[in-house]
């Protein structure tokens, strides 16, 4: 049952932590470490990498089992940080002076360090950022879904899917006309949004075919024409694009949802200086472009564009007309306790009839 | 002499307790104490029973609780009633060869893991899967159809996940059953449904027993099943308890929930061996 798989496996990652040093234990997101750049590393360096492939929530929920241990290095979103490590305490600082800062973005290494400094701490550095929006067939439902809560309208009925995550609450939210990011400090405003939020997606549900869970499932219910239009990821709609040229992703138009992975320190991290090294290796723009290229999304390595795809740089522009990358909407930090109304919200909407 | 089989028998016996201690007993009462306490603010914990109360005052929570039992339950009385047939047939009518393969067929769907049996189940009952093409190509149906996402299709892939348990206590024990004590029955009278009624079951009762019992658990603690095949209104209590543990990081509620799941498991366990009039000891041998 769950609850002994996962003390078990708290136990068993407390016996495993007696790893060797020069072994680089990192907990990623499928793509964000290609075999290709973990060999080029581990040939360069000598070193070993062992990759665990995760996300946000299991990523989290293994580094607070531990208190921080069984890993060197994590990648949980810029978001995901500052909470967690006030709650738990499964972070420890990045000394930022170890690293080489000319790879990095300069707007995006201030905002993610701004976002994840906790007592003058701080705990994160950008690596992998992109968006969330709509993954839709433009053939079919291009001409009724625009935005968020078009994926309600009659005309797509049972042909829509989204997740049952906090992302499709803030999205909806956003497209309902309110700003969730505004009320992140003010609980009780935020409650509200999240109740009216919860009541539009009540009644979208009989439109819903299913919620996805898994980014494949998403993949062959839109490749299948199962589905038309879903919330998604945006290199999801580009991987689809390749495959059948009516499927893309759209920017909707209330906003595209902005979200940056980082690099952190797990406190019980036993490599922190092979940590570093994997750090300014994969920041290197020629690395870069193949994690690019593995993961489809863009890093925050500076010049690494130069070395991109160009048909992946096309898709990326057909997407994004500059007014929508000005109109994205960054993910600010999470403050403690709104996922406990999220949480509740999300299993109400399950449960309604 | 004496002191060496003492040694011996704390060797065999370390290994249980170990597994016990550590795996079952420990982190028990870890889960216990964390459904105990109540969040304050950033690392500050109190001891109290808000949890449970949340728990059972939440409607959601407790439908979600009442749903499972009923649905593991129906789950369990639908695999007996399909199982029980083949049972007989395969122990009492098919002979030699023809019994090991008709067994033999029972278990090979179990050489797969369970995520592929159910992946199987989805792509034969999607939309644009074999079943529903074949129903348009009969005539049966002028558009596509969707089978998944409903609560009959969670019950059939229960069933389906479920189906081994059953059968393999059940054929041991009709197996024990001598062939001249039916024949004895219909000599003396008695009709096939007296025969099934006053002998067949009595029987075969131990088996049908720590069958269900080992159904009802897995239907019960089942994670996939629900969740792949029952879509967007599936909701099993094992998936909300995922849910506080992973995707919320609210471990005391879900360590509550793990603790109400465990009673709801024992009682209803208990309820039916004392409703079938046996004990634990009887029915595990």
């Amino acid at each position: 049952m769950t609850r002994t798989i996962l003390l078990a496996g708290t136990m068993l990652a407390g016996l495993a932590s007696v790893a060797q040093a020069d072994t680089l234990r990192l907990l990623t997101w499928g793509g964000y470490a290609p075999e290709d750049v973990v060999a080029k590393f581990e040939e360069e360096t000598g070193h070993t990498v062992e990759v665990t492939k995760s996300n946000n929530e299991e990523m989290i929920a293994k580094l607070r089992a531990t208190g921080g241990g069984g890993f060197d290095l994590a990648q949980p979103s810029q978001d995901r940080i500052m909470g967690p490590q006030m709650e738990f305490g499964i972070y420890k600082p990045i000394d930022v002076s170890k690293l080489n800062k000319e790879l990095f973005i300069p707007s995006m290494l201030d905002a993610t360090m701004g976002n994840t400094t906790v007592n003058g701490d701080v705990y994160g550095v950008p690596h992998v950022w992109g968006t969330s929006g709509l993954v839709m067939n433009t053939a079919e439902a291009g001409d009724t879904v625009k935005d968020y809560t078009d994926l309600c309208a009659p005309e797509v009925a049972g042909k829509v899917s989204y997740r049952l995550k906090r992302p499709t609450l803030i999205g909806f939210a956003f497209a309902m006309g309110e700003d969730p990011f505004a009320a992140y400090g003010d609980e009780a405003k935020y409650a509200e949004i999240m109740g009216k939020v919860e009541e539009k997606l009540i009644e979208c549900k009989e439109n819903v075919k299913t919620y996805w869970g898994g980014g494949d499932e998403l993949m062959n219910l839109l490749r299948s024409g199962e589905v038309t239009a879903s919330m998604a990821w945006d290199t999801g709609g580009w991987k689809l694009n390749d495959d059948n040229a009516d499927l893309t992703f759209v920017a909707p138009a209330s906003g595209a949802l902005g979200w940056i992975d980082t690099f952190v320190l797990p406190a019980k991290g036993q490599a922190d200086d092979v940590a570093y090294e994997w750090i300014n290796f994969v920041m290197q723009p020629e690395v870069a472009a193949m994690i690019t290229a593995a993961a489809g999304n863009f890093t925050a390595s500076a010049g690494a564009d130069e070395f991109a795809e160009d048909s992946l740089k096309a898709k990326y522009q057909a997407s994004f007309p500059q007014e929508a990358i000005d109109n994205i909407k960054w993910y600010p930090p999470v403050p403690a306790g709104l996922e406990t109304i999220e949480g509740e919200v999300l299993d109400r909407i399950q449960a309604a009839n | 002499m004496r002191s060496q089989s003492r040694i011996t028998f704390y060797l065999l016996l370390t290994p249980l307790v170990l597994w016990l201690g550590l795996l079952i007993i420990i982190p028990h009462i870890d889960m216990l104490l964390i459904s105990l306490r109540e969040r304050i603010s950033f690392g500050v914990y109190e001891t109290s029973l808000a949890q449970y109360e949340k728990a059972l005052t939440e409607p959601l929570y407790l439908r979600t609780f009442w749903r499972t039992a009923v649905m593991s339950v129906l789950a369990t009385a639908l695999t007996l009633m399909i199982a029980f047939p083949v049972s007989y047939y395969i122990a009492k009518m098919a002979k030699g060869r023809l019994q090991q393969v008709l067994f033999l067929l029972c278990l090979i769907p179990f050489y797969v893991s369970e995520l592929v049996r159910t992946f199987g189940w989805m792509i034969l009952l999607r939309e644009t899967g074999l079943v529903s093409n074949l129903l348009q190509w009969v005539g049966l149906a002028d558009r596509p159809i969707e089978l998944l996402y409903t609560d009959a299709t969670m019950m059939v892939g229960l069933v389906y996940t479920s189906m081994l348990f059953m059968v393999v206590p059940l054929v041991t024990t009709l197996e024990s059953l001598d062939d001249s004590v039916i024949e004895a029955g219909y000599d003396l009278g008695g009709s096939g449904l007296s025969v099934l009624r006053e002998i067949i079951i009595p029987h075969a009762m131990p088996g049908i027993v720590s069958g269900c019992i080992v159904v009802f658990m897995l239907s019960l603690g089942n994670y996939l099943t629900p969740t792949m095949l029952g879509g967007k209104d599936s909701l099993w209590f094992t998936e909300m308890i995922y849910n506080q543990f992973i995707v919320r990081s609210n471990w005391e509620l879900g360590a509550a929930f793990g603790f109400m799941l465990l009673v709801l498991s024992s009682v209803i366990v208990w309820g039916m061996l004392w409703l079938t009039g046996r004990t634990l000891k009887e029915t595990m041998g």
